[in-house]
């Protein structure tokens, strides 16, 4: 199938996909229940970006192979959001749901960080801060010079960093690179919850405006409500049309999102639920649910 | 002809896009100095320059091996292995890529820029990572060699070379098909001198002089340091029962240490390692090898305190 009746039928509607990223904050949670330690607050600040951008039809992969020769790229530069990432490939089929529960076990495929040489549909291993961008940008480039020698158009790279990790001093690299190459094949999302393991970004060491630094070093930038999903779909459909330049979406998020103790918590940056936790998040994401269930009804 | 290693860098990486390998090379604003702009002027979609950012320019070699290119990098050693240390460590050797790091201008022969450009510890932060095999050519022909192992062996390499021209060991046709390649180049009785890169013509320089003293010295060239030839290391030692080491690099952890390690794994014996103990500094590079000991002169020093005559 080519790159682009893939994308055709990778699309789901906005009701289809808020149901998607349902099940996955459901089984985030029961992962990092089951593993006792990982990551939920940037788990979930990142899910309705990670499921709309993979079922709003700007992501082409192909059910059949997560390593087909026409999909479309994505890196989790926050790889510490490998909950998220487990979740996202049990809705696409590339892992059985059975095996979320090995995370961070001795012998999973499910590394406490993506391991691209275990586990299928992870394009590289990332965990350390700040080097998915470059990644993605030489990704970029490849594919862009494969469609300038096939005649095509250049399959999409799409990266999602945190904002905490701008302030690696790679990502700024990474980006003065990607404008000088003009690289309009690549788009980054950024998490912007807010939230790092020492407190406030904004208190730690502020990256505002992200979106006026992005603007600066000649990027295309948009932003949008990371949890709403048509707004996500509308950004990223405007990303993916714009030509001679790489475009950056701030996703407004809220770490935690999804599990009410849990939201703009620092503390929930890097631990895990206990049982009890995490049977009160689960009722909220069944009742979620049930919501967005009657709504579709 | 006395050729420097990296001279063969540029002309190696065009040699193999006519044997029809798809390698791309990414500098970071040293590409006349590693020879990379030879392959930018006769194929420009095949070099990148990311100017002088070298943790991006290792990610994106990676992401271009992603998309299925033997990449190489260039830099100085300094900069092209420990700016970017944790790149390579997290990037390139835990997802096993095809990203060859062959920075230049290693050792104390980098000469008058002095000990912030004198790689001395590249090896040590190489041959520690999984994944990484660790190769020091010691000619024209040995480079050009280990450059055409690296891009038709998948996975990480690091091929180390060198700013100073060296004199020729090996001929035109020299090429190797193992990554675990080690060579005696002289053979002898009474001590073996393994030595890599730049100091083995110096060795080979010293075991001459030692052979008009009577001393028969066995040289053998380490070129691969990572993985190592035991088989040509062990027969050597056990031949010979002395082994010195010699390299333009630290004593801790370089090549001295790896044979020092299996030595003493496997076939105990006297072991002396000659190398560089601290930084370095500003000086032409034969001055700055003779001050440290690392020239013919040096070695013939050091084999007659290691034999006790």
């Amino acid at each position: 199938m080519s790159t682009e009746t893939l994308r055709s039928a990778c699309a789901r509607t906005d009701d289809e996909i808020a149901l998607i990223a349902n099940s996955m904050r459901h089984d985030i949670i029961a992962m990092l229940e089951a593993a006792g330690s990982g990551h939920p607050g940037g788990s979930l600040s990142a899910t309705d970006a990670m499921a709309t951008l993979f079922f709003s039809g700007v992501l082409a992969w192909d059910p059949q192979d997560s390593s087909s020769a026409d999909r479309d790229r994505f890196v989790l530069s926050k790889g510490h959001a490998a909950p998220a990432l487990y979740a996202l490939l049990v809705q696409q089929g590339f892992l059985p749901h059975d095996e979320i529960v090995t995370l961070r076990h001795m012998g999973s495929r499910l590394q406490g960080h993506p391991d691209s040489n275990l586990c299928p549909g992870v394009e590289v291993g990332t965990g350390s801060l700040g080097q998915g961008t470059s990644i993605a940008a030489g990704m970029a480039l490849g594919l862009k010079l494969d469609a300038a020698a096939a005649g095509t158009d250049p399959q999409r790279v799409f990266v999602l960093t945190g904002d905490g990790e701008l302030q690696e001093g790679q990502n700024w690299e990474a980006v003065m690179f990607a404008a000088h190459n003009k690289l309009d094949n690549l788009v980054l999302m950024l998490d912007n919850n807010n939230l790092q393991i020492d407190g406030h970004v904004t208190d730690v060491c502020s990256i505002e405006s992200a979106a006026e630094k992005f603007r600066a070093f000649g990027w295309n930038v948009l932003a949008c409500d990371g949890h709403s999903i048509p707004a996500i779909r509308e950004a990223l459909t405007q990303a993916v049309e714009h030509t001679g330049a790489p475009t950056a979406i701030v996703c407004k998020t809220v770490k935690g999102k999804g599990v009410s103790f849990m939201e703009d918590q620092v503390g929930w940056h890097g631990n895990a639920p206990s049982a009890e936790q995490a049977a009160v998040a689960l009722a909220e994401i069944d009742a979620a649910r049930e919501q967005l269930a009657a709504k579709e009804a | 002809m006395a050729k420097a290693t990296r001279a063969a860098f540029g002309p190696t990486l065009l040699e193999l896009v006519d044997e029809g390998i798809d390698v791309m090379a990414v500098d970071a604003d040293l590409a006349g100095s590693t020879t990379t702009a030879k392959l930018a002027a006769a194929h420009p979609d095949r070099f990148v320059d990311v100017g002088i950012a070298e943790q991006n320019m290792i990610g994106v070699a990676s992401g271009l091996a992603l998309t299925g290119r033997t990449v190489f990098t260039g830099s100085f050693a300094v900069f092209g292995s420990g700016r970017c240390w944790e790149q390579i460590r997290n990037t390139v050797c835990i997802s096993n890529l095809n990203v060859k790091v062959c920075p230049t201008h290693a050792g104390i022969t980098v000469g008058p820029d002095g000990e912030t450009h004198q790689a001395l510890e590249d090896i040590a932060l190489m041959r520690v990572l999984p994944h990484m095999r660790v190769l020091v050519p010691a000619d024209y022909n040995a480079a050009r060699a280990a450059i055409k192992l690296a891009a038709k062996t998948p996975g990480p390499f690091y091929v180390r070379m060198g700013r100073e021209p060296l004199p020729e060991v090996y001929g035109e046709d020299f090429s190797v098909d193992t990554e675990a390649f080690a060579n005696v180049v002289r053979e002898g009785s009474d001590i073996s001198i393994m030595a890599c890169g730049v100091e083995l013509a110096h060795a080979l320089k010293a075991a001459e002089l030692l052979a008009e003293e009577g001393i028969s010295a066995e040289v053998v060239d380490i070129m691969s340091i990572k993985p190592l030839d035991e088989e040509t290391i062990l027969a050597s030692a056990a031949k010979t029962g002395v082994v010195l080491t010699v390299e333009e690099h630290s004593v801790y952890g370089g090549m001295g240490s790896a044979v020092a390690e299996l030595l003493a794994e496997k076939h105990p014996c006297r072991v002396s390692r000659l190398g560089m103990t601290g930084f370095g500094q500003s000086g032409n590079a034969a001055e700055l090898l003779a001050h440290y000991g690392l020239d013919a002169a040096g070695i013939v020093a050091r084999v007659h305190e290691v034999l006790g005559k």
